[in-house]
């Protein structure tokens, strides 16, 4: 199972580091990144692989949110189905 | 594979325009808690609805966290009740809307619906009874929803019932009038109801259904006005396009999460409802999507045509997305439930006479309209004779849901909170049309229904 983590917000140093720090202790591993910048806004998509992930997806995706609160970024994490579902036939 | 642009599209959908599933309902038959007397039938209501949908909610929440897409409402619909009080020696209905009630606490829903009665031909053992219930039981209820089917195309219009129907909205009122008349905002009159509706107050879960099943509804007017509003002065072909492309969206989303909760329940996936479900919400908005096609209100001259073509569209779109469709299926206007709608009542841009027309181009009827407090009895029934003549005739579900308000004249609100919103009272016609609802009997079925 692959998850979609977005980040969006002001660029800062780190920001790439973090995430991953988080991704690697709940052993996510991260498959791909691609950034880019938005109307002025910084946006990262990072594909990772939950399978094997030591704590429930719910909780991966809160500590991801609490994460981009601090850092005034805002941080989604969802299923990759959904992307898949909407924009593909 | 997926790009940025794409993923970042969805983000936006939801987060700045409103997209959301706006229900997940299960559908339930009581047919097996049928018993001659009335507490073990309250007692086996109880329990199959707790069983079947202990998770519900549950699942619900799991669903919305994995797929970082907000689930509105988890509701529940069940088997008109009418029809199970039939085989009750005590025709007692008020304990059975007390067990759904407490059966609704129980499973954490919003709402449950079914305490109905299908009387489109006439009245059978235990319908009579249920419908003079009604203002009590949505009086002494939070979470029971009530619906009356008095008409279709197959049977002509009851109109006993629809006589007897303009009693009991008033009555709603009266009993909940310290409550801004909450009653009859749960209570809809239908013509061609359907009988796997997921929303609510309309919905119930029809005999031909399996013994349970998942049906949802999907919503998004803030997307689609987003998507109108990027894509400037385009003609409206293009328009209808638009909106297409963006229903079939939206319809996808719902055909995921009605896949996965019936997956997760181990419960059949019914359909998912082809809808644009307003909320009160700024950015919500049906009448804004009308807006942004070019008008500069909604009720102007014009809007049944833009909204002939939105309902359109929005078919068009979702019902590729999706393999079962079903339900109401179309644009939702629900006065009191939309910015748009009652930013326009208000001003008198939106008046009763126009919303009628809209409605025999969309999905259902007079939905969540605030009328005078000392409109009678026959003049609700003659609003529901109307709404009931426009659906029999062109074959689609037509509904009335009108909320006296009591002790309130044009002008002043009524407010009930969360999805159901608040707006104005509007003024109806006064002229009176008691000698035609006195005289009962049924509307026959029209030529429309001689279709083999």
């Amino acid at each position: 199972m692959r998850a979609v983590i977005t980040v969006i917000g002001k660029d800062m140093v780190g920001i790439l580091a973090k995430v991953s720090a988080i991704c690697a202790e709940h052993e996510v591993n991260v498959l791909e990144v691609t950034q880019s910048i938005l109307q002025d806004m910084f946006a990262m998509i990072m594909m990772v692989d939950i399978e094997k992930s030591n704590v429930p997806f719910g909780q991966f995706a809160d500590e991801l949110t609490a994460l981009g609160e601090t850092l005034g970024l805002s941080i989604h994490t969802m299923h990759e189905d959904i992307f898949n579902s909407m924009h593909q036939i | 594979m997926l790009n940025a642009r794409d993923i970042l599209e969805t983000i936006t959908m939801i987060q700045e325009e409103n997209l959301d599933i706006r229900t997940i309902t299960m559908g339930i038959s009581l047919l097996d808690c049928c018993d001659s007397d009335i507490d073990t039938v309250c007692r086996r209501i109880y329990e199959k609805i707790t069983t079947r949908a202990a998770h519900l909610v549950e699942v619900g929440e799991q669903i919305e966290k994995e797929y970082g897409i907000p689930i509105i409402n988890k509701r529940i619909s069940v088997t008109p009740i009418a029809i199970i009080l039939a085989a009750c020696e005590k025709k007692e209905p008020l304990k059975i809307a007390k067990t759904l009630e407490k059966a609704a606490l129980t499973c954490g829903v919003n709402f449950i619906g079914g305490y109905s009665a299908l009387v489109q031909k006439g009245f059978a053992a235990g319908d009579r009874e249920l419908i003079e219930s009604i203002p009590e039981a949505l009086a002494c209820t939070d979470h029971v929803c009530a619906s009356v089917n008095i008409g279709s195309t197959k049977s002509g219009i009851n109109m006993d019932a629809v006589a007897e129907m303009g009693r009991i909205v008033r009555r709603s009122a009266e009993l909940t009038a310290d409550r801004d008349c909450i009653g009859p905002a749960k209570l809809v009159v239908f013509c061609n109801a359907p009988e796997d509706n997921p929303f609510m107050a309309g919905a119930f879960h029809g005999v031909g259904e399996p013994d349970c099943v998942i049906n949802v509804g999907v919503s998004g007017p803030g997307v689609v006005r987003a998507a109108l509003a990027k894509a400037g002065d385009c003609d409206l072909t293009a328009v209808a396009d638009l909106i297409k492309r963006t229903a079939f969206k939206i319809t996808r989303m719902g055909q995921l999460v009605a896949k996965e909760a019936s997956r997760r329940l181990g419960v059949p996936f019914g359909i998912v409802d082809l809808s644009l479900a307003p909320t009160p919400a700024v950015g919500d908005s049906v009448a804004y999507i009308l807006e942004e096609m070019g008008l500069e209100c909604c009720g102007a001259h014009g809007t049944t045509a833009a909204l002939a073509l939105l309902n359109d569209a929005v078919k068009k779109g979702g019902v590729m997305a999706s393999s079962h469709v079903g339900g109401l299926s179309g644009a939702f206007i629900p006065v009191t439930e939309d910015a748009g709608m009652i930013h326009a009542a208000r001003t008198g841009c939106l008046r009763i006479e126009k919303l009628e027309a809209m409605t025999a181009v969309c999905s259902v009827g007079l939905d969540m309209i605030n009328i005078p407090g000392d409109t009678p009895a026959e003049i609700i029934s003659a609003i529901i004779a109307d709404e009931a003549a426009i659906g029999m005739i062109n074959n689609k579900a037509t509904a009335v849901r009108v909320i006296p308000a009591i002790g309130k004249q044009v002008g002043e609100e009524l407010s009930f909170g969360g999805l159901l919103g608040s707006g104005p009272v509007m003024p109806v016609n006064t002229a009176s049309p008691a000698r035609l609802i006195h005289r009962g009997g049924r509307i026959p079925a029209p030529l429309q229904a001689l279709r083999n």
